[in-house]
């Protein structure tokens, strides 16, 4: 077990393995679809983006709304391949951890290899033991976009396992292997 | 001939999709208990752990057990005995997802066109499948389903001559693919029969057999057990991360098919198998 801080400097990112169990702490960035989708724009246009990508960790959720007196709903990750065809580009901007589940397309995994990236997996079903790590939510970009708005988390022991890490080791491929009769 | 006011079953559509969205099925926590047992990866237990602790968490907070909190699908079996007053049964039913959906602090995933993908904003409309039965009840099932699995699930139009073993290649093909995205633990439905949309729907009703009750055909429950210890020996693990736990249900409808075809729906659910049924 490795507790981390986020966000990721390279040094941190190099010392993460696939197979590797860690505990975040520190600030990290809600996006889905909609919301890379137009940071990708951002880029393109040369317009501000909603935060700062260079060591910025995202994860992908889109939450339940709070019920009063709640930080933020049940928030587990959603399918990160949604994803693929954006993530090279923000990495490419400084994004530094994607935290999520599910397989990523080679594209991604080279553009992980170039830039320094680590790929985590949450449970996916736990939506509502992860929201208890997240210990303040915001939404500071792209509210029209309700549940997929960009919001700033602040979170503490938020337990992921490193899948993919910077040196393109997979454990998607090799896990299942050690298991399979 | 019984009356019965639509204004019940849009409270009781709202109660089921709360409940069903906070509530793990019992069933199915004694089965995460029982495969966290036999899990023999040290990630995969700690996986199933967290499900578990979810599950506390979720009853006891209220939370939803998942942030998807789906698609509202919605089964109603009407007794041709019952007359519905009050206003329209459709009505009614996405009336009572909205109310479930916002006084429930659930999430709002449905978009009102596959292209324009605008949110409707109270999780309407709900994808009802309407049953005509005898008697003069009225049941209604609510089985949330997230899009995380249903992306992962397929429909095979196989040839009769492919038999069993193109079924069970159908199942583990689907499985395989599904890998991660699904989120295993896994609940399966499998459809078998029928036509092209049959199949889907034999699938999907799979689904809201209780966890771990096999099918009362010996024949196809032996078909259920040997695909259930097959998807389990692909090795992929709570949420893929390896290990002996892959699935922890699978379920076969089967209906009468055509001389020519033989259709396979594999409707791939996450651990939850979200469903909650009332009889009005």
């Amino acid at each position: 077990m490795k507790n981390i801080t986020a966000p990721f400097d390279k040094e941190t990112v190099r010392s993460l393995h696939a197979g590797d169990t860690v505990r975040i702490t520190g600030t990290i960035y809600t996006a889905r679809d909609a919301a890379h989708k137009r940071i990708c724009e951002a880029i393109a246009a040369g317009t501000p983006l909603p935060f700062d990508l260079a060591g910025a960790v995202i994860y992908y959720v889109g939450p339940t709304p709070p019920r009063p007196g709640q930080v933020i709903g049940a928030a587990g990750p959603t399918t990160s391949g949604r994803m693929d065809a954006y993530a090279p580009t923000l990495m490419a901007e400084g994004l530094s951890g994607m935290i999520g589940k599910g397989e990523r397309l080679p594209s991604v995994i080279e553009a992980m290899k170039a830039h320094t990236a680590v790929y985590l997996a949450a449970t996916g079903g736990a939506g509502a033991l992860l929201s208890h790590c997240i210990k303040q939510s915001e939404v500071i970009a792209y509210e029209d976009l309700g549940t997929e708005a960009v919001r700033r988390l602040y979170v503490e022991d938020f337990p992921a396992t490193v899948v993919i890490d910077c040196y393109g080791e997979n454990l998607y491929r090799t896990a299942p292997e050690k298991y399979r009769r | 001939m019984r009356e019965i006011s639509v204004d019940l079953i849009r409270d009781a559509v709202a109660a089921l999709a709360v409940k069903a969205n906070t509530v793990v099925d019992a069933r199915v926590e004694e089965a995460l208990k029982t495969a966290r047992q036999r899990e023999e990866s040290p990630v995969g237990r700690e996986i199933l752990d967290q499900l578990l602790q979810n599950a506390e968490i979720a009853r006891a907070t209220a939370t939803p057990i998942c942030q998807d909190t789906g698609l509202a699908v919605v089964f109603v079996r009407v007794g041709q005995d019952v007359h519905l007053t009050g206003g329209s049964l459709e009505d009614a039913v996405n009336q009572g997802v909205a109310k479930g959906y916002t006084d429930g602090y659930l999430r709002k995933s449905v978009v009102r066109d596959p292209l324009d993908r605008i949110n409707t904003k109270d999780n309407t409309p709900a994808i009802i499948h309407y049953e005509i039965v005898p008697g003069d009840e009225l049941t209604i099932t609510v089985a949330p389903k997230g899009i995380g699995s249903e992306n992962m699930s397929r429909l095979y139009m196989l040839k009769p001559s492919q038999g069993a073993e193109g079924i069970r290649q159908a199942v583990l093909q689907t499985v395989r693919e599904a890998g991660s995205n699904a989120c295993p633990p896994l609940v399966i439905g499998v459809g078998v029969g029928g036509n092209f949309e049959k199949c889907a729907l034999l699938a999907k009703r799979a689904l809201l057999r209780p966890l771990g009750e096999p099918s009362p055909d010996p024949a196809w429950a032996a078909m259920e057990r040997d695909l259930l210890n097959a998807v389990n020996d692909l090795g992929i693990g709570p949420q893929g991360l390896g290990g002996r736990v892959t699935a922890l249900g699978l379920a076969i409808e089967t209906y009468p098919t055509h001389i020519g075809g033989l259709p396979v729906a594999v409707n791939i659910n996450c651990h939850v198998a979200r469903h909650e049924t009332v009889s009005l």
